[in-house]
């Protein structure tokens, strides 16, 4: 596939950024707002809300992530306008400002001396405007560069690294060089592979943070573990699979940034890439996690590549999924979007399999729906650092 | 037909990607990157996805996959014995 001249069709946003998707979302700032946000999506056709069970008593470096996590949401380019809901006034103004500093419209609204019934009406007029101001953002042409493209992959098998991770790769590999904005993460599950990952980072500033990222997670693993970690790395579905140890795992998992990609930079949980090129995030390997950060990051289309068919979406980020192994293909058709179980038939080539990624990310990019999404899949979970205060 | 691919001709082990491998039976596997083809006799059932040794491994050998280290074998391997959790373990935890 000639990737020259390709564009897609998108929503230019007040910063500049492209969106694929045109979302108004009614944000909770914390657990107790979640009822009335869920009430204003229903009464304006159009806005979602995104539900969530934290923001109350956290803090230092953990309330940190949650505010960078709730305003990188708001913040993404696949969404219009935002209505903020919280308990009071002054985190929910927080939040918003955060989201504000795009040029988007967003308010935001404070349940106490209100109440649910109050806020809700207020909150469902504004909603109003906004949806309605939504619907009539028209999609432009933009080239390839402006599409920010993440990974993670899921319910991994020993398909997943002879087949759907290594089209990932291949895909990766032929968007690089068009200045497309890229990320990879899952910090534990490159354990035994990291050398690797080490030794493609650009340069040795580069090698240093994504060591110390890697380190980090290596730490928290020590303090916590009661044994070892074989009950979780690899998971049950993992060992059901054939996946045998964390490094096996690992070594596929790397397969999705496939053989050409440099890594450009190495950033935290939810951070804003500075530029194009390849991104290592820190991050839990868990998917709804991943994909909440990723999002929060501001990436507009992501590739799931899967083994055992792990079914997760993103309220905001359209998540593409790949499988290689024809049993899943068979059995969870409705979850996939691109069948690449050929390859292990030899009867598709890893650039043939990649080329049909590339087609997928292109109609997606374009409007056309996930699996997912058509399936209603909005995992958002927010990632924690460490217990409430 | 493929019932096996093996990422490097240096591997220890394939993998199975094909749905009911009976002992005894007689399997044909891909090495992807050099593109070879390569025969082995199934010592076990191997469900779809699992590993098969394809070559002997003693007790305290290293299991290589992607022509890397994957861990250590903790009970001896024949050549199309199925591979897994009982008889390789990590390196690493």
């Amino acid at each position: 596939m000639d990737l020259g001249k390709s564009t897609f069709r998108g929503y230019k946003r007040e910063n500049g950024r492209i969106g694929v998707r045109n979302h108004v979302i009614i944000l909770p700032v914390d657990d107790l707002s979640n009822a009335a946000c869920e009430a204003v999506a229903n009464n304006i056709k159009g806005a979602m809300a995104i539900p969530h069970p934290y923001g109350r008593l956290q803090f230092g470096a953990d309330l940190d992530l949650h505010f960078r996590t709730l305003i990188g949401t708001g913040s993404n380019p696949n969404v219009a306008a935002v209505v903020v809901i919280g308990i009071e006034d002054q985190w929910a103004k927080k939040v918003a400002d955060g989201i504000a500093l795009t040029g988007k419209p967003v308010s935001f609204f404070g349940i106490e001396q209100h109440g649910d019934h109050d806020t809700i009406m207020r909150a469902s007029k504004v909603a109003k405007e906004y949806v309605q101001w939504a619907s009539e953002r028209v999609r432009e042409e933009r080239p390839l560069k402006d599409l920010w493209v993440s990974t993670k992959c899921g319910e991994s098998d020993t398909t997943s690294g002879c087949g759907a991770n290594p089209t990932v790769g291949n895909a990766f590999d032929k968007l690089y060089p068009h200045g497309v904005t890229l990320a990879f993460g899952e910090t534990t599950e490159l354990t035994g592979g990291e050398h690797l990952v080490a030794a493609r980072c650009r340069n040795d500033a580069v090698r240093k943070k994504f060591q110390f990222f890697f380190d980090r997670y290596q730490e928290v693993i020590e303090r916590h573990k009661t044994s070892d970690l074989s009950d979780s790395q690899p998971t049950k579905g993992n060992i059901e699979g054939g996946l045998t140890t964390i490094e096996e795992k690992a070594l596929g998992n790397i397969q999705k940034i496939g053989r050409k990609c440099v890594v450009d930079g190495a950033i935290d949980k939810a951070e804003v890439p500075a530029g194009p090129g390849l991104w290592f995030m820190d991050s839990s390997s868990a998917a709804a996690e991943m994909l909440t950060l990723l999002g929060a990051a501001g990436f507009a289309v992501h590739f799931f590549p899967t083994g055992q068919g792990n079914v997760i979406g993103n309220p905001i980020l359209p998540v593409i999924k790949l499988c290689a192994n024809p049993r899943t293909v068979r059995t969870m058709s409705e979850h996939i979007d691109v069948d690449v179980s050929g390859l292990l038939r030899r009867e598709m080539t890893p650039d043939q399999a990649g080329d049909a990624l590339l087609d997928c990310m292109f109609r997606t990019a374009n409007g056309r729906l996930t699996a997912a999404e058509a399936l209603g899949h909005r995992e958002f979970v927010l990632t924690r650092l460490y217990e409430s205060a | 037909m493929i019932h096996f691919v093996v990422h490097d001709e240096n591997d220890s082990v394939g993998v199975v990607v094909v749905e009911g491998v009976k002992a005894g039976q007689e399997l044909t596997g891909w090495i992807m990157d050099q593109d070879k083809d390569l025969r082995v006799k199934a010592a076990s059932d191997i469900p779809i996805g699992h590993k098969l040794a394809i070559r002997a491994l003693a007790k305290d050998s290293t299991v290589i996959k992607y022509g890397v280290d994957i861990g250590r074998v903790v009970a001896p391997i024949q050549v199309g014995e199925h591979a897994h959790v009982h008889n390789i373990k990590t390196k690493r935890w």
